[in-house]
Formats: structure tokens, C-alpha cells, sequence
């Protein structure tokens, strides 16, 4: 599949008023749609990180925020990803609503600290006297032929901890309703941009303001022979995969996970339950990867559906390579399909 | 760009000997100084029975602010009620003045999350903060939301002298600086990081010199004197309140207790250190000056000290008669709605708690 390599001009929405036309947009033209909306609809929302107001963003994520709502509302920080996570907590628990953008996921470890000792914690441990309603972006993952520490998907950290909601969007159109949505959720929510997807793919949406659940799975094709689960960039190589599948009389089942915490087991249950077979394909490494938490709870919870094993097709447990060999870590639609096969032979 | 002063001169009103350095500002009334002194009395009454609690296993691992009231004193008398405060964990003066009652404190430290649930008019402020220094980068969001929303209020954050080792506090000390944020840190400079001595944590002359770096103001008060740092707050309070910016406060005092009730700080320091540090204590100076301009007297103490232990006793029956929290609430605040995931462990709990005889 080809990448856009060319940047679209964007189209500024319309002050206040949701648009009853669709907009083309890829991912990150999408992004930047929520957020031009998210701050027009809340006086509360308030943007920050590095580069993001004047430049907006490297990615151009945030691109005329600061002109349209200020700068006491688009902040540039300092370089400080610990006071980006920091601050983001002193904001929140005063009822603003901070969207923090990491510049990418390699910078993210240093705002660990603050996520899991403090922003999935706040409500707990006042006992609802004070919350944390922050969204942390960062783009994330390979496939851009980026610099060294630019490539990882390290998603699980943040699964692993209690109080975070943690949602991967894979299209613009979930991009842009997901990111409505957690900048409208009550609690701390850790937004991971598949950055190789930003100008991969576009899609007509509407500007509409309009939210698209969280905690849930999207099914995004109906199958019968066994389910393909995935998120991120993932989705897209699996899509393919079901294409050729059904080239060969295969007929597979896509779910794009989306909230990758908490887990929406009952639609992959249900989905395994229909297929009997499951494969989830992660760029991440395996080893307590988000794959191998669904494995296990597929194992536990549908057990006597299963016809073989959860199969799991995921990154090696080395570092994501430099630019040159990055594609021999990532999977591409060839390799699902023939882990699909191969699932499907098991006895 | 703006570049503020050298440090001035550790600030000192009342010696440790209980005499005059100069005359007390105007705000220091006779009435204010019974209030201060009455306040760090019945902390230390506390305090030394929460350790008493901790001894006889009615408490959990408890920090000891012995030797820290005046700092908790003076703060707590300065910050307005609409201010945010930021606490490390000495700081249960602060915390008593600005309404969080002895026994909220004890439940806290008991082990019971509600003991964060703070009352009406400390609903802002945040609870304890055990990662050391983390509070710091908070205060600067506090402050940063004040600052947007162009509010006349501050936020005073504590941390203690090996916090500002830290990353956090040279990063938000930054930002209150470039922003000028409406922010106070109060450096309860104790000298001693559990084992680790002020002379290995940096080799700045002084902490309160740090704040040159920030671009910000940047103070050394005797902390064991409750007017130094009663004085140099409120003047940081106002400050901040007209828009003029951060400070950072360096408050010079003593651990005199151990680091916590986990800690024997016998292993590391000498005997003569602490004795010395006990002739600088802040109560005992204070009632020597309060003595000397005829505003106190034996039966005043007397009755003092009566009040403190009474008031203090109801507080712990109160603490002790705490109903067990209910198990739900483990389960209930992670997020604003309990995710239907959790269902099945919250029954899991239930069951075990069952077995194991309670409701």
C-alpha cells in the first residue's frame, strides 16, 4: 500500500458550527479537526507540549490552535516531558482540560512517573475529591523510516497500569471521534497516533463534533473462518490480509481493538466464539505484550469455542531495529496471512 | 530578561535564645504570636502521639514533623483559603490549619484513602505526595490554570531539601520562571534525606540559590523561627497574587525526629548534632519571647498543654472508631464509572472477604 507522501492543505472548520458537509482527510488532518472542535465546544481544554503552538506540532497535529485560541490556551513548554505529564496533573485537578502531545512515543518513559504514580491514581486516592481528565498524545510505531528511539510501540506499559484508558485509533475516523472522546472523558486517557497511518489513508468524515465510543472493539469485516485482531497500524496490514484470505476462500474476521484498556472481551469473545480461531497481530514485541493479555483472556473466556490455540503474530524480542532493517520486524499482509493459514491447518 | 538577586541573608525575627534580631512587623500581634506558638504546641502534641500510636501497632508507617511546626505554622497562617496547597508528607500543620481535622490525618496515615478526602475548605488542595518531588511539577499546573484563568490565587507547594536533587523541581522551578506562575515552593531544608546529609545532596552554597538559575526570587529563612517564615510566605503569597510571579522559599530547620517510623537515625547521625539542633527548636524560642513580653505565664502553659492533650485524645477515639471502609470503594474510583471489567474481580473480592468473615 502506498504512502502519501504529500502534506494536504487543511481545511480550517468552520467557527462554532458543525460542518453538514463531509471533509477527505487523512489521519492527521482528522486529528487536528477534533481538536480545533474539542477546544471550540470547551473553554477548559487547553493544549501544551513542545513545539506544539507556533509550529504546531511536528507532525502538525496541532497546526492553528494557537492562532484561533490563543496562546494561554496552546502552550509551548519547555523541553520537559516530566513537567509536560506534571503539569498536565496540577491542570486537571483544577478542571482544566489538558491534551498533552509527547513528540513521540521513544520521549514518552519520562512522563511514566507522573501517569501511573499520579494521573491514574488521583481519583483513587482522594476518594473522587479530585480526577485527572488529561489526554496524553503520542505518535507511535514504525514504518516512516524515522531516527533512532522514534519506532517503538510501547503501548503496553500504559496497559499495564490500573486508572489509564489507553486508545489506538486507526483511521481518520476513529482518530477523530476517539479523540473526541477522550478529550471529553472524565478520566486520564493515553492516545497513541499510529504515526505510519497520519497520511496513509484518507476518509470522508463529518466535522460534527460527534464522539465515537471508547471500551469498545470495532469490527470492521465479518468472517466466518477465524478472527483477525489487531490495532494501529496493524489494522491495515490485517485488512489486507483478509482481502487475500478471501482470494483463497478464506473468510476472516477484523476487529481493530481501538481501547487497548480496559479490554472489550465481550465482542472479540463473541467474535471467537462465531470463528472458533483467533490470531492477534501486535508491531509491539511479544513477550507481556497487549496480545498475549488477550490470548490468555480468550483461553479463559471461550475456551470451548476454540478449535485450536490463540495464535499470536508480533514484533521479536529485540529492539525495533534501525531504519534499514525496520521491516523485517514489522509485519506486513503476506506474513498474516500465512499465520492465518497455518491456524487454520492446526489440528 | 529579568535577573533577580542573590539570595539574602538567612531572615531571622527571634533568635533560639528567644531574643529580638529587630522589631516584628506590624501583622505579628501579641494575639498572632499565641496563635502561632498554641498552634505548634498542639502539633507537637499530635505528632508525638501518632508515633505513639505507630509503636503500639494503631497506626501505619508515619512521617514525624518534630522539630518542623514553625514552618508548617507560618505557612499555614499565610496561605489564603482559595490558595492550593501542595504538601510533601511533613506537613500536618499546614494541613490542620487549612481544616483538615487530626483525625482525617490519622485516618490517612492509618492506611484508609478517605483521610485524602479533605473538607470543604481544603477541596483543592492535594493530598500527600510520597514520589519525592513530584508535587513540585503539579504546583507549576496548578499555577499554570490560575495563571489562564487569570485568577488572584497561588499555589504553595512543600518538598524537602533532598527533592530539589530532583528533576521535577529544577524543571517546574523552570517553567514557574519562563511563565511566571503563581507558585511558591517552600524548601523544608531538614539536612537530612533519611541517611543522606544536605552537604551530599548539592554543592550550592545555599538551596535557596537555585532559584538565580529559574530566573526567579529566592530566599533562606530560619525555619525554626515561625515569623521568618510567616513573614517571607505572605510575601511571596501577595506576590503571586498581584501577578508578580514565583519565589522559592529555602527554610533552614532540623529532623529531629527519625525520617519515619521506620527509620533509626541513630544508624547515621551523632548524638551532639541533635542536641545542638534541640537548643534551635522553634517552640521552645518562642516561649521564651512570649515569657519575656509578659504575654505568657506557667498556668497559661499549664492549661495549654491540658487543651492540646484533650483535644488530641478526641481525635485519636474518633480516629480508632473509623468504620472499615467499604470494600466497593477499592473498586469504585479508579474511574469516574466502574468499567463492567471489573465486575468480576470486585466479586472475586467480595467472596474473599466473605471467607475470611467480614461484610
Amino acid at each position: 500500500m502506498g504512502m502519501h507522501e504529500q502534506i494536504a492543505g487543511l481545511n480550517q472548520p468552520q467557527n462554532g458550527e458543525p460542518a453538514r458537509t463531509p471533509q477527505v482527510v487523512t489521519m492527521i488532518e482528522a486529528i487536528n479537526l477534533a481538536l480545533h472542535r474539542a477546544m471550540a465546544a470547551d473553554p477548559n481544554v487547553v493544549v501544551l507540549g513542545e513545539d506544539v503552538a507556533t509550529n504546531g506540532g511536528v507532525f502538525r497535529a496541532t497546526l492553528g490552535l494557537k492562532q484561533r485560541f490563543g496562546h494561554k490556551r496552546v502552550l509551548d513548554t519547555p523541553l520537559a516531558e516530566t513537567l509536560i505529564a506534571g503539569i498536565s496533573v496540577g491542570m486537571a485537578a483544577q478542571q482544566l482540560r489538558p491534551v498533552a502531545e509527547i513528540q513521540f512515543m521513544g520521549f514518552i518513559y519520562a512522563t511514566l512517573e507522573h501517569m501511573i504514580s499520579h494521573a491514574a491514581r488521583l481519583r483513587n486516592r482522594t476518594r473522587g475529591r479530585l480526577s485527572c481528565p488529561m489526554v496524553l498524545r503520542a505518535p507511535y510505531g514504525g514504518g516512516i523510516h524515522a531516527p533512532e528511539h522514534h519506532s517503538e510501540s510501547t503501548e503496553a506499559l500504559f496497559c499495564h497500569i490500573p486508572g489509564l484508558r489507553v486508545v489506538v485509533p486507526s483511521s481518520p475516523t476513529r482518530a477523530y471521534g476517539l479523540l473526541l472522546s477522550a478529550i471529553e472523558d472524565p478520566d486520564p486517557v493515553v492516545f497513541l497516533e499510529p504515526k505510519r497511518v497520519y497520511r496513509m489513508v484518507r476518509q470522508e468524515i463529518y466535522d460534527d463534533g460527534v464522539g465515537l465510543p471508547l471500551d469498545t472493539c470495532y469490527t470492521l469485516r465479518q468472517g466466518e473462518h477465524l478472527t483477525l485482531i489487531s490495532w494501529g497500524a496493524m489494522v491495515h496490514e490485517t485488512l489486507a490480509a483478509a482481502e487475500q484470505l478471501q482470494h483463497q476462500g478464506i473468510s476472516a474476521e477484523v476487529i481493530d481493538v481501538a481501547t487497548l484498556s480496559p479490554l472489550d472481551m465481550e465482542t472479540l469473545v463473541a467474535s471467537v466464539q462465531k470463528t472458533g480461531r483467533a490470531l492477534v497481530i501486535q508491531e509491539a514485541a511479544g513477550h507481556c505484550g497487549v496480545a498475549a493479555e488477550i490470548s490468555a483472556r480468550l483461553q479463559e473466556q471461550a475456551f470451548s469455542s476454540l478449535r485450536a490455540p490463540v495464535a499470536r503474530l508480533t514484533g521479536f524480542d529485540i529492539p525495533m531495529p534501525y531504519l534499514r532493517r525496520e521491516n523485517l520486524y514489522m509485519h506486513q499482509a503476506g506474513d498474516i496471512v500465512q499465520a492465518a493459514v497455518n491456524l487454520l491447518e492446526a489440528p | 530578561m529579568q535577573y533577580t538577586t542573590t539570595p539574602r541573608q538567612q531572615q531571622q525575627f527571634i533568635t533560639p535564645e528567644g531574643e529580638l534580631t529587630g522589631s516584628l512587623p506590624e501583622a505579628m500581634t501579641g494575639d498572632w504570636l499565641q496563635q502561632a506558638y498554641t498552634t505548634m504546641v498542639l502539633v507537637r502534641t499530635f505528632d508525638q502521639r501518632v508515633v505513639a500510636l505507630q509503636r503500639t501497632g494503631q497506626m501505619g508507617t508515619y512521617a514525624s514533623c518534630l522539630g518542623q511546626e514553625a514552618i508548617g505554622t507560618g505557612i499555614g497562617l499565610a496561605l489564603q483559603p482559595d490558595d492550593v496547597f501542595l504538601p510533601y508528607y511533613r506537613d500536618q500543620a499546614t494541613q490542620y490549619l487549612r481544616g483538615v481535622s487530626f483525625t482525617r490525618q490519622m485516618q490517612y496515615w492509618g492506611g484508609d484513602e478517605w483521610g485524602n478526602h479533605f473538607p470543604d475548605q481544603a477541596a483543592q488542595d492535594f493530598p500527600n505526595c510520597v514520589p519525592i518531588a513530584t508535587q513540585v511539577t503539579h504546583a507549576a499546573g496548578v499555577a499554570s490554570a490560575m495563571k489562564i484563568r487569570g485568577e488572584k490565587r497561588c499555589a504553595l507547594v512543600t518538598c524537602g531539601e533532598g527533592a530539589t536533587s530532583r528533576g521535577d523541581f529544577y524543571e517546574a522551578m523552570n517553567l514557574a520562571g519562563v511563565w511566571q506562575l503563581p507558585m511558591i515552593m517552600v524548601v523544608n531544608n531538614n539536612q537530612w534525606a533519611i541517611s543522606v546529609p544536605r552537604q551530599i545532596q548539592t554543592g550550592a552554597a545555599t538551596i535557596a540559590q537555585k532559584a538565580e538559575a529559574a530566573g526567579i526570587e529566592g530566599f533562606q529563612v530560619d525555619g525554626n523561627d515561625v515569623c521568618a517564615v510567616y513573614d517571607v510566605v505572605r510575601y511571596a503569597v501577595a506576590k503571586a497574587h498581584c501577578g508578580k510571579g514565583p519565589t522559592l522559599i529555602e527554610a533552614v530547620s532540623y529532623r529531629l525526629g527519625d525520617h519515619t517510623t521506620a527509620d533509626d537515625a541513630t544508624r547515621y547521625r551523632q548524638h551532639e548534632e541533635v542536641n545542638a539542633a534541640w537548643q534551635r527548636e522553634p517552640i521552645k524560642r518562642l516561649q521564651t519571647y512570649l515569657h519575656q513580653q509578659g504575654l505568657w505565664s506557667e498556668a497559661k502553659e499549664q492549661s495549654l498543654q491540658q487543651q492540646c492533650k484533650q483535644e488530641v485524645e478526641a481525635a485519636v477515639e474518633a480516629y480508632l472508631a473509623l468504620p472499615e471502609q467499604p470494600l466497593a470503594d477499592l473498586f469504585d474510583y479508579l474511574f469516574e464509572e466502574r468499567p463492567r471489567q471489573l465486575d468480576h474481580q470486585y466479586e472475586r473480592a467480595q467472596a474473599k472477604l466473605t471467607a475470611l468473615g467480614g461484610e
